[in-house]
C-alpha cells in the first residue's frame, strides 16, 4: 500500500509537471515558428511581385543593341572622318 | 478498490488528459506552418519561373556593352591617342582615368594631361572630336596651348578657292525717320497694298 502511495506521489509531482514543461515547450517552438513563416511567404510573394517587371529586360535587350550599333556606325563614320592620332 | 489506485487512475488520466491537450494544440500550430509552406513554395516557385530568363537576357546585354566599350576605347585611343585619351577621359570625369581603360592597361600608368584646368568638357568633347584646336597637346604641366597655323589650315583646306565670308552687296538696313527717302504713310497705306516695296539692295544708297 505504501508503494502504491509512494507511486502516486511519483505521478503527480513528477512525471506530471515534466510531461507538462515538455509538451510546453514542443507547443511554444511550434507556435513560434508559424508567424516566420507567414513572414517567408509575404517575402515570397513580394519578391515574385518584383520579378513581374523582368519582361521589360527584352525591351533593355533590344534597346541596348540599337545603341551599340547607333554608337558603331557612328563611329565608323568617325573613323573615317578624322585623321588618327600620330603614331596609333 | 483502494484509495491508493483510485489516485493512481486519476493521476494516469490528467496525464493523459494533459498529453492530448498539448498535442492537439501543437498539432493545429504545424498544420499552420504546413499551411504557410505551402503558400512560401508557391511563391517560389513563382520567383523561380519569372527569374529563368534573366541570366541569358543579362549575358547579351553585358556582352553587347562590352563590345560598345571595345568600339569606343579603341576608337577614342585610335583618334587621340593614348595619352591624350586619358586625358580627356579624367577631364570628363575626375579621377576615372585612375582606372585605365580596360583594353590598354598601360593606360593606368599614363600621367593623364591636365585638360580639364582651362577648357570646359563641351570644348574638351569639340576639341577632341574635331582636331582643329589641340589643346594641351604640347605640354601638360603648362598652359593650354592652341596651335592656330593647324588649326587654321585644317579647315581651309575645305575652301581651297579661299573662303567668301560674305555675299558682295548685302541689302541695307532701311533709314527711318522724317527725312527718310522713302515715307509711309499710315493714312493712304493702312490695309492697302504697299506703294512703294522696300529696298531689296544698297547700290543705289552706297
Amino acid at each position: 500500500m505504501t508503494l502504491e502511495w509512494i507511486g502516486d506521489v511519483i505521478l503527480l509531482v513528477v512525471l506530471l509537471p515534466v510531461v507538462v514543461y515538455l509538451l510546453r515547450g514542443v507547443l511554444g517552438a511550434a507556435t513560434s515558428i508559424v508567424p516566420s513563416v507567414g513572414r517567408i511567404a509575404a517575402a515570397a510573394h513580394a519578391g515574385s511581385a518584383d520579378l513581374d517587371a523582368v519582361p521589360l529586360l527584352l525591351t533593355t535587350q533590344d534597346e541596348v543593341v540599337k545603341t551599340i550599333q547607333s554608337a558603331a556606325n557612328y563611329g565608323g563614320s568617325l573613323d573615317v572622318i578624322l585623321d588618327d592620332a600620330e603614331g596609333a | 478498490m483502494p484509495a491508493a489506485g483510485v489516485v493512481m487512475i486519476i493521476a494516469v488520466v490528467l496525464i493523459v488528459a494533459t498529453i492530448v491537450v498539448y498535442l492537439l494544440a501543437t498539432i493545429v500550430a504545424l498544420r499552420k506552418i504546413t499551411a504557410g509552406l505551402d503558400d512560401a513554395i508557391g511563391a517560389v516557385g513563382e520567383i523561380i519561373a519569372k527569374s529563368e530568363p534573366v541570366a541569358p537576357v543579362v549575358a547579351d546585354i553585358n556582352a553587347n556593352l562590352d563590345a560598345g566599350v571595345d568600339l569606343l576605347e579603341g576608337l577614342l585611343v585610335k583618334k587621340a591617342g593614348l595619352i591624350e585619351a586619358v586625358g580627356l577621359i579624367d577631364g570628363l570625369y575626375p579621377s576615372a582615368a585612375a582606372a585605365g581603360l580596360r583594353n590598354f592597361p598601360e593606360s593606368k600608368t599614363v600621367k593623364a594631361p591636365r585638360i580639364a584646368e582651362v577648357y570646359t568638357r563641351g570644348t574638351l568633347t569639340l576639341a577632341r572630336l574635331g582636331r582643329e584646336a589641340p589643346i594641351a597637346a604640347a605640354s601638360p604641366n603648362g598652359p593650354a596651348l592652341r596651335n592656330a597655323a593647324y588649326g587654321s589650315s585644317a579647315a581651309r583646306t575645305l575652301y581651297p578657292d579661299g573662303r567668301e565670308l560674305h555675299a558682295a552687296a548685302l541689302p541695307r538696313s532701311p533709314v527711318i525717320g522724317t527725312d527718310s527717302p522713302v515715307q509711309y504713310d499710315p493714312s493712304e497705306e493702312v490695309g492697302g497694298p504697299r506703294r512703294q516695296m522696300p529696298a531689296t539692295s544698297s547700290p543705289e544708297r552706297s
